[in-house]
């Protein structure tokens, strides 16, 4: 799996969490907090969905990486290719 | 879904969850996203618990909600309503919020008038309060500061922190009657945690309704949970909660079935939880039984309220020369102080009107009094209350050019009586306890509290508790 597609399945899972967000100019390397006002709370959610929907464990000390889309892609790609 | 009560017997969930009101389907929504499998247990018929809705003779009537608080246009950032729906993965429009069209807190001889825009209360406060426009100021910038949601809080005054700005004891009343009368548990005085969610809920926010009323919050509640997987158990009461060395271990229903779970978050109450616990006294926690239950009376007209003059949304009233919020000891109503309240009031827009005027009358009442009244006295006293509160709201609301008796089509009344019936609360204590348990902890180490009790007011407040319980206790732990 590509980087492009991993964070694909971030943006997709953003938008289940935050139905009424547009994610379609997200920009790769401004952090998620900022552009979507995501808090703590959303991010427990992202890590959950990626748990429930494709088996990848984020533990909690690696949260930050999920700060921008670049940095989910490169944190979670060997994840998902492991 | 289709199956009976009596076949959860033996049963084992990931997490039980007591009560259908905001808080319990919060709450279910959020463990069901996390995958857990996940009962909500009611025991009254209907859901919503203190916010419910009714219908008799075809007409649909709401229980507890005039106006849904926290009110912020579509796109708002960071507030608790936008919280709110991203936890529950729930878009705004869903909610089909239609706002005010603006309200007041009525004294004698003094009124302020409010709207979901902040800057119209300070015009109102600088204009009749010269002198207390600077206070007035700092404390709404305090409020606004203040971490109102930090779960490890130490209660304080909220009348010690507004004295710090205010001077005026009239104003002071005037700020606090709508605050209190929208979630306050205690008597006089509140805790400045709560105040300060309530004040930005009701000015800094504001009011809105869905045109169906509260209906459409608890279905999109009920919707949501069941497309998780969660299952919903109506008439379905716990009797008691087993324990062993400090933990939950199962639950016994009213009708006889057992069942186990792992963890269970109670929106029962404080009280009415620890007394479901089979290690607790029948009295435990008397303490901490809520004094305050409300009456309200509802007037079906056949013409729109502005057709008698009236524009508020919303009227909070005082005709005392101080604002008293306590128990109502000496008679079963209290009727100088509550709230008056037009549903029809709210912009639904151009193309959808209600068919018929709504008037709704909040005021005080004693539970033990209503309660002791045989049948026949029951429905003497709801007559005989219902007009003393319809002439009360006649003197504070603009002179009609109709009667309203001879426009009136259908009258119904709740009182202390119903609202135990609804919530399950001792002495049909519409706000739960006085003191609140922020952490949602038990004396069990399994067992937690959400809801009214847990202590985040209103009904963004309930539904938000739900939500930081089942997060603290259930997903956060794993």
């Amino acid at each position: 799996m590509t980087e492009d597609q991993v964070k694909q399945i971030v943006i997709d899972i953003i938008n289940e969490i935050a139905p009424d967000e547009d994610t379609s100019d997200l920009k790769d390397d401004v952090s998620l907090r900022d552009q979507m006002d995501l808090d703590s709370m959303d991010f427990l959610d992202i890590v959950m969905e990626l748990r429930k929907q494709h088996g990848i464990e984020v533990p909690e000390e690696d949260y930050p990486q999920l700060a921008s889309l670049e940095s989910c892609g490169v944190y979670l790609t060997p994840k998902f290719n492991a | 879904m289709s199956s009976t009560p009596d076949t959860l017997d033996g049963k084992h969930f990931e997490v039980v969850i007591i009560g259908a009101g905001m808080a319990g389907l919060a709450a279910g929504i959020r463990v069901a996203l996390a995958g857990k499998n996940v009962v909500v247990l009611e025991r009254h018929n209907a859901p919503g618990g203190l916010n419910s809705f009714y219908s008799i003779e075809g007409r649909k009537y709401d229980v507890g909600l005039h106006a849904m608080t926290n009110y912020v246009p579509k796109g708002t950032k960071g507030t608790p309503l936008a919280k709110l729906l991203r936890q529950l993965r729930i878009p705004y429009d869903a909610l089909d919020l239609c706002p005010q069209f603006g309200s007041r807190i009525a004294f004698p001889g003094c009124e302020l008038k409010f709207s979901n825009e902040f800057a119209l209360l300070e015009a109102e406060v600088a204009q009749t309060f010269p002198s207390q426009i600077e206070g007035f100021c700092a404390l709404a910038e305090e409020v606004r500061a203040l971490d109102a949601f930090n779960l490890g809080a130490i209660p304080t005054s909220a009348r010690a922190a507004v004295q710090r700005h205010i001077s005026d004891p009239l104003l002071e009343d005037m700020i606090f009657c709508p605050v209190m009368y929208y979630g306050s548990a205690e008597e006089h005085d509140m805790d400045y945690g709560q105040f300060a969610i309530m004040f930005r809920s009701l000015f800094f926010e504001g009011f809105a309704r869905p045109f169906d009323g509260v209906r459409v919050i608890i279905r999109l509640l009920q919707k949501k949970f069941r497309e998780l997987g969660g299952i919903r158990k109506m008439k379905c009461g716990v009797h008691s909660i087993h324990n062993k060395g400090g933990r939950a271990t199962q639950l016994s229903l009213d009708n006889g079935a057992v069942i186990t779970a792992d963890k269970i978050i109670s929106t029962a109450g404080a009280v009415e939880t620890a007394r479901l616990c089979s290690d607790q006294a029948d009295d435990a926690s008397a303490d901490n039984i809520g004094q305050l239950s409300f009456t309200e009376t509802i007037t079906v007209l056949d013409k729109e309220p502005t057709d008698f003059g009236w524009d508020d949304t919303i009227i909070f009233f005082n005709t005392r020369e101080r604002f008293y919020y306590g128990r109502c000891a000496d008679d079963l109503v209290d009727p100088t102080s509550g709230v008056i309240c037009f549903p029809n009031n709210y912009d639904y827009g151009d193309e959808r009107k209600m068919d018929e005027g709504f008037l709704r009358i909040t005021a005080m009442a004693n539970h033990d009094k209503w309660c002791a009244l045989e049948e026949d006295d029951y429905l003497a006293q709801k007559e005989h209350w219902y007009n003393e509160l319809q002439k009360v709201a006649l003197s504070i609301l603009p002179m009609s050019k109709s009667n309203i008796e001879a426009h009136r089509l259908a009258k119904d009344m709740f009182t202390p009586r119903t609202v135990r019936k609804f919530t399950g609360h001792l002495n049909g204590a519409i706000y739960g306890a006085p003191n609140k348990i922020k952490d949602g902890r038990t004396h069990l180490d399994n067992l937690y509290l959400a809801g009214t009790d847990q202590g985040f007011l209103g009904i963004v407040g309930a539904m938000l508790s739900g939500i930081s319980m089942a997060n603290l206790h259930v997903l956060q732990e794993g």
